[in-house]
């Protein structure tokens, strides 16, 4: 036995005590399948548990769906192929949840929506099967604000994620049940996606690391699509080790999306622990101050500190474009979701409402398959590409798309990496914003720039603080943005941060989710 | 821009999305407002910067042109929605509601 309890291990400690026989796969998997029924408030009952109904205010809710005994059974299979001598790789036996965007054979996948609801995908996404591939071992689906529009799981139409330093207040979103399904010990690793933000926030809000990779490395087939342009797949993990050897795992070129770059084959492990004496690192002018908590900033000064403190040095970059950001993003993402959710019209998956006429069919079957803020989203989208608003939208938004990204290229010119808060708060209360779209929208406003650059940022724990107003103390991202295709750089400057500052990214003892079960 | 409640209700037949008038009158000030704020985007001179899809200008991506096997029509129609118990599928392919008016 070892010596810490199962589910507070990371996946690289989970894989050296399966590699020297210390713990077998099956108990690995069954210690974390207890602790998503006692934490997640699922009643475990047959071979697959529906997490679909919320089990009320003491629980995360992090899942959607548990496939139990199928976990069980590959677990068992890698235990079997351990003892025959087979060439294991070393996330072989180790669980992961998966974002309940990504198709699943055999797996119900919902996409957080009453439009998929009960809709069971004939194949897996690639990064499904590069998962499986890799002898890791599916958990089930985890909870997300509908199609991923929003950014604190509130959008779901299966109850909201709660976080688990506090079960009064949000996980982030859009994939907040990835994230607290690791930040509660659910899961050591678990796969989210990311459009504007959507890895990297959750990850702040919940005291984890949440990595979106340069856009075009992860496979975006079997993503179900929000915005394409945009969308990529990433790691979340308690440790940034962990979150590099499941990064590694993703980026691979696939001739099944046509968005895919054929150099997708980053090396993020090798050089994690070279350190970052001299490394240059640039703060961004644009990404703090006004509309920044306090809390926040106090943390992230102290970032700085540390960072200069490890031998790096600071300096203040501009990125001038950055401001146009969020408006860009809020008129790219809807118009791209309105094309790619044109799909839900009733006919070949999913929802369907009976109607006399095809049209009169389609249109009420997305009234009532979508909820409300993906309702909404649509309607921005479809007026942004209606005729004689096109020009002045979609077209001038990616123009400032172009901007945004020589913004960065030229400040990489003089720095390795550049560094922000990742969200301008700390996590809010559940309800606290769902009466006003735009102040939700805000909340991106620091983790939008890089995803229209498509370059790769991750988030890592920075610290505690309290929110502006309250005194309870909670996770605090330091964002770390690196240019294309350099993903390596971000992960070597999140590892040195972490072994300096030592956060304790299990919620212990802070949280109202016991550890122990 | 201001979107009025007429202008919501042509975009939602656009979007194929049968609103009720209540939700029709409460988008209008809130696409209002998020238009609005996205509009910002018309500060930047970019008449000359050229529009960025993907950040490694990828674009035409072909594959060779040979046959490979896809997912059969079994999976595919197993999918398929759901009325009162029924699958909408009808001699191997989606039944749907009438499309085309009867000539009259």
């Amino acid at each position: 036995m070892a010596a810490a309890p199962i589910t507070r291990l990371s996946a690289a400690e989970l894989s050296r005590h399966l590699a020297s026989g210390e713990l077998s796969a099956r108990e690995v998997i069954d210690a974390h399948l207890d602790r998503i029924a006692a934490t997640d408030g699922i009643v475990a009952d047959g071979d697959v548990w529906t997490g679909l109904h919320d089990a009320g205010e003491g629980s995360v809710h992090a899942f959607l769906s548990v496939t139990a005994a199928e976990s069980r059974r590959q677990a068992d299979e890698v235990d079997r192929q351990r003892s025959a001598g087979e060439d294991l790789g070393p996330l072989a036996g180790i669980p992961i949840a998966l974002k309940d965007v990504l198709t699943t054979k055999g797996t119900a996948t919902t996409c957080g929506s009453r439009m998929l609801e009960g809709w069971v995908p004939p194949y897996d996404a690639t990064v499904v099967e590069l998962v499986r591939n890799a002898g890791m071992v599916a958990l089930g689906k985890t909870n997300m604000d509908e199609f991923a529009m929003g950014s604190s799981t509130e959008n779901s139409a299966f109850s909201p994620t709660r976080n688990p330093w506090d079960l009064t207040r949000v996980p982030g979103g859009s994939s907040g049940g990835s994230a607290a399904a690791v930040a509660a010990l659910q899961a050591p690793l678990s796969i989210g996606t990311d459009t504007g933000g959507s890895i990297r926030q959750p990850a702040a809000l919940t005291g984890i690391v949440g990595a979106k990779p340069t856009y075009g490395t992860v496979s975006r087939r079997g993503l179900v699509a929000f915005a394409s342009s945009l969308d990529q797949a990433g790691p979340f993990a308690r440790t940034v080790e962990d979150a590099a050897l499941l990064q590694r795992v993703l980026q691979r070129h696939d001739p099944r999306d046509s968005t895919s770059v054929p150099h997708a084959d980053v090396d993020v492990v090798s050089g994690l622990r070279d350190g970052i004496d001299g490394l240059k690192v640039g703060v961004v002018t644009e990404l703090q101050g006004e509309g920044f908590e306090a809390g926040v900033a106090d943390v992230f000064a102290a970032s700085l500190r540390r960072l200069e403190a490890l031998g790096a040095s600071l300096e203040e970059v501009s990125l001038p474009h950055a401001g146009y950001g969020l408006p860009a993003y809020y008129l790219i993402a809807p118009s791209e979701c309105s094309s790619n959710l044109a799909r839900f019209d009733g006919v070949r998956y999913g929802l369907r409402v009976d109607a006399p006429t095809a049209e009169e069919m389609n249109a009420l079957t997305r009234a009532q398959g979508f909820g409300p803020e993906v309702r909404r989203r649509i309607m921005i989208g479809t007026h942004a590409l209606s005729s004689g608003y096109y020009d002045a939208y979609y077209l001038q938004a990616s123009k400032v798309r172009t901007l945004i990204a020589a913004d960065f290229a030229a400040a990489f010119a003089n720095v390795d990496v550049l560094v922000s808060p990742t969200s301008p708060t700390v996590a809010f209360e559940l309800g606290s914003k769902t009466g006003d779209p735009l102040a939700m929208y805000l909340n991106d406003i620091a983790t939008v720039p890089a995803s229209l650059a498509g370059i790769p940022a991750l988030s890592v724990p920075a610290g505690l603080a309290a929110p502006d107003g309250g005194d309870v103390q909670l996770p605090v991202g330091l964002q770390i943005m690196a240019p294309l295709l350099d993903d390596a750089v971000m992960y070597r400057a999140a590892w040195a941060f972490e072994q300096d500052l030592r956060f304790d990214a299990s919620p212990t003892g802070r949280c109202a989710v016991e550890v122990d079960r | 821009m201001s979107l009025s409640v007429d202008d919501v209700r042509h975009v939602a037949r656009l979007a194929r999305l049968a609103l009720p008038d209540d939700e029709i009158e409460a988008l209008a000030p809130q696409l209002s407002a998020i238009l609005g704020y996205a509009e910002q985007v018309a500060e930047v001179a970019a008449d000359d910067v050229e529009p960025t899809t993907h950040p490694f200008g990828l674009a035409d991506v072909m594959r060779a042109d040979q046959p490979r096997p896809s997912l059969s029509r079994e999976a595919i129609l197993a999918g398929a929605p759901v009325i009162d118990g029924v699958r909408q599928v009808d001699q191997d392919r989606f039944s749907v509601p009438r499309i085309v008016a009867e000539e009259g």
